[in-house]
């Protein structure tokens, strides 16, 4: 009995083996076609997830990686510990939310304004220009935010027509996120639009027919046909988001920020770019970092287990 | 009843397209405006606070100050060579890459795809990427710290798997039958057929690289090799006014306001001018991402 389960697993093995073999005879071509590819995951990807190993390491680059002694998760009590922790979780969720709260109906809302106008060349002109933002570089995006928030800026007079004092406004902590918000409203809407806008044109029009016969008026037909025919695209983008929710972006902040707006505007990512990048604590950095994409994961998991348990939509 | 309800349908239709005319205007008036300035005199400019639709007291005295800055033009030739180097290099890489993985009976190929759909979600970090890239392969102050690292964009990986395994089977199957290779089949049956949606991937690529400006921050200290994103960074950003114009030109402050506008204009124009032919190649490629989710 034993001997035979064991011819068994050898006899497996032997054809796993044979097989790849097989294989790798066969596709030679197409495995040496895809090598170029495979170095750079291995070397541009997990080489720096390796290299991740510091965040339990005191690292000096005299030692490597393996050579840095080992300290548990030093680093990371330290980061909880730390004086600006609370402030920098809380402005990270603050602008995360925000953004989740504004932008992501936002795009669903103008695709579904667009798919409602009658004329298909008015609608496709709309798109275009609402697309063109997504293309303009980040700084330039932001220089031009700091040329019209400035106090004699376009964006600071229109504001004080309603009330706003007339001053630079990006030295003003509370307006950080409305503008950082803004802006990023600004650029993405149309090209976040362009994913919900496909959708709808993959919805039935005869649900549209049977729900106008059976009586029910436009905002009945939004409410029990469009929206369920394109939920799961919104589902799918809730839960990518959700997986970012502690990815806020670092770019965008170091353009945009300065010492005054410090309060508001510091963020988990860009204390990983100054602590790393301006005063060299690697290990720290990389702990902070770390604790970061846990946090993601976390939420990315959580969210797709709630979506797959409601609705049937999930991302695996 | 139907008549209220199509009378109220024709209010919203209303209200809709003036609301699509408020978000065009608001899409292009911040562009209008710098193109505006950026033609307007100095002076007049600081003292105008209200909407501006037409230069006020035209002159082009900005964009002679760009072209005597030989930053403004070194970046512009660092930028050229880093956009078509990198995506070069982009285009085949990814181009291989997705040819083996649209092949069926590959059997390494769902392990690749899962190694690879990790690396969206999860990374090692800022600090070991740029350890890696700076101390364990030397790459500061040379091109190849900004090309390579970006070699591949995972997105545009899947997409273009995902429109390579449309390829008719047979047609694969013939030319392998006819004695053809893998590489010349992907050379002279696939690429052909894929045109559209490589001209897609060609275009994400590039404009990534014309916008990019971050690892180019961190791993070119040299000055000379600043690409053209970095000194506008300088300009608009740091108001660093040595990096606007030559430092011996007079009345900075005024003159250097005009001349931000002028650079973003000069920056961006390669963009804006391409923008209208290529937009309906654009939209592509978020639409095969979208079947494929």
């Amino acid at each position: 009995m034993e001997k035979s389960t064991k011819n068994l697993i050898n006899k497996n093995k032997v054809s796993w083996l044979s097989m790849v073999k097989k294989d790798f005879i066969k596709n030679k071509a197409l495995y040496l076609i895809i090598l170029p590819m495979l170095i750079y995951y291995a070397i541009f990807h997990y080489g720096p997830m390796y290299g991740a190993l510091i965040a339990f390491k005191d690292y000096t680059p005299r030692l490597g990686v393996l050579g840095s002694p080992w300290v548990g998760f030093k680093h990371f009590v330290n980061f909880f510990s730390a004086p600006s922790f609370f402030s920098l979780l809380s402005n990270t969720i603050t602008i995360s939310l925000t953004m989740l709260v504004v932008e992501f109906p936002a795009a669903i809302i103008l695709a579904l304004l667009m798919n409602e106008l009658k004329s298909q060349g008015f609608s496709k002109v709309v798109q275009n220009i609402s697309y063109m933002p997504h293309f303009i570089s980040l700084v330039v995006v932001c220089g031009m935010v700091k040329s019209f928030s400035m106090d004699t800026g376009v964006i600071t007079n229109l504001l004080s027509l309603f009330g706003a004092p007339k001053e630079n406004l990006l030295l003003n902590p509370s307006f950080f996120v409305p503008i950082y918000v803004g802006s990023g409203i600004w650029q993405e809407i149309g090209w976040n639009s362009i994913i919900y806008l496909a959708a709808l044109t993959g919805v039935n029009p005869s649900l549209y027919e049977a729900a106008s016969i059976d009586g029910a008026g436009k905002l009945k037909q939004l409410w029990h046909v469009t929206l369920p025919g394109i939920l799961p695209t919104i589902i799918i983008m809730l839960i990518m988001r959700m997986g970012g929710i502690l990815n806020v972006g670092y770019e965008k902040i170091i353009l945009l920020y300065n010492d005054v707006v410090m309060d508001t505007a510091d963020v988990i990512s860009t204390y990983v770019y100054r602590k790393g990048l301006l005063e060299q604590s690697w290990s720290f950095s990389t702990a902070v970092n770390m604790f970061n994409s846990v946090i993601n994961l976390m939420f990315l998991v959580a969210t797709n287990i709630i979506s797959k348990k409601l609705s049937d939509t999930s991302l695996w | 009843m139907k008549i209220k309800e199509s009378l109220s349908w024709r209010i919203f239709n209303v209200f809709n397209i003036c609301f699509m005319l408020l978000l065009c205007f608001i899409m292009i008036y911040p562009f209008w405006y710098v193109i505006c300035a950026s033609f307007s005199n100095g002076d007049l400019l600081l003292g105008h606070s209200k909407a501006l639709f037409a230069p006020i007291g035209f002159t082009t005295d900005a964009y002679i100050g760009i072209f005597k800055n030989p930053m403004i033009m070194q970046g512009y030739i660092n930028t050229l060579i880093i956009v078509v180097g990198g995506v070069a290099v982009n285009m085949i890489i990814t181009t291989m890459g997705a040819y083996t993985l649209s092949r069926k009976d590959v059997y390494w190929n769902k392990l690749i795809m899962k190694l690879v759909t990790i690396t969206m979600f999860f990374n090692g970090g800022l600090i070991p990427s740029y350890l890696l890239i700076s101390r364990t392969l030397g790459l500061n102050n040379s091109f190849l710290a900004v090309i390579l690292p970006l070699a591949v964009s995972t997105y545009n990986l899947i997409v273009l798997k995902t429109s390579f395994s449309q390829v008719p089977e047979s047609l694969v199957e013939s030319a392998l039958l006819e004695g053809a290779g893998h590489f010349r089949v992907m050379a002279q049956v696939v690429v052909p057929l894929s045109k559209s949606i490589l001209a897609v991937i060609l275009l994400y690529y590039t404009v990534d690289r014309w916008n990019s400006w971050f690892n180019a921050s961190i791993y070119l200290k040299d000055r000379a090799l600043y690409p053209l994103q970095l000194i506008l960074r300088e300009i608009l950003i740091q108001n660093d006014v040595g990096a606007m114009s030559d430092p011996t030109a007079t009345d900075q402050y005024a003159l250097s306001e005009t001349i931000k506008y002028a650079t973003i204009v000069v920056a961006t124009v390669p963009i804006l001018i391409v923008y209208p032919f290529v937009q309906k190649f654009f939209t592509k490629g978020v639409m095969i991402g979208a079947v494929k989710e």
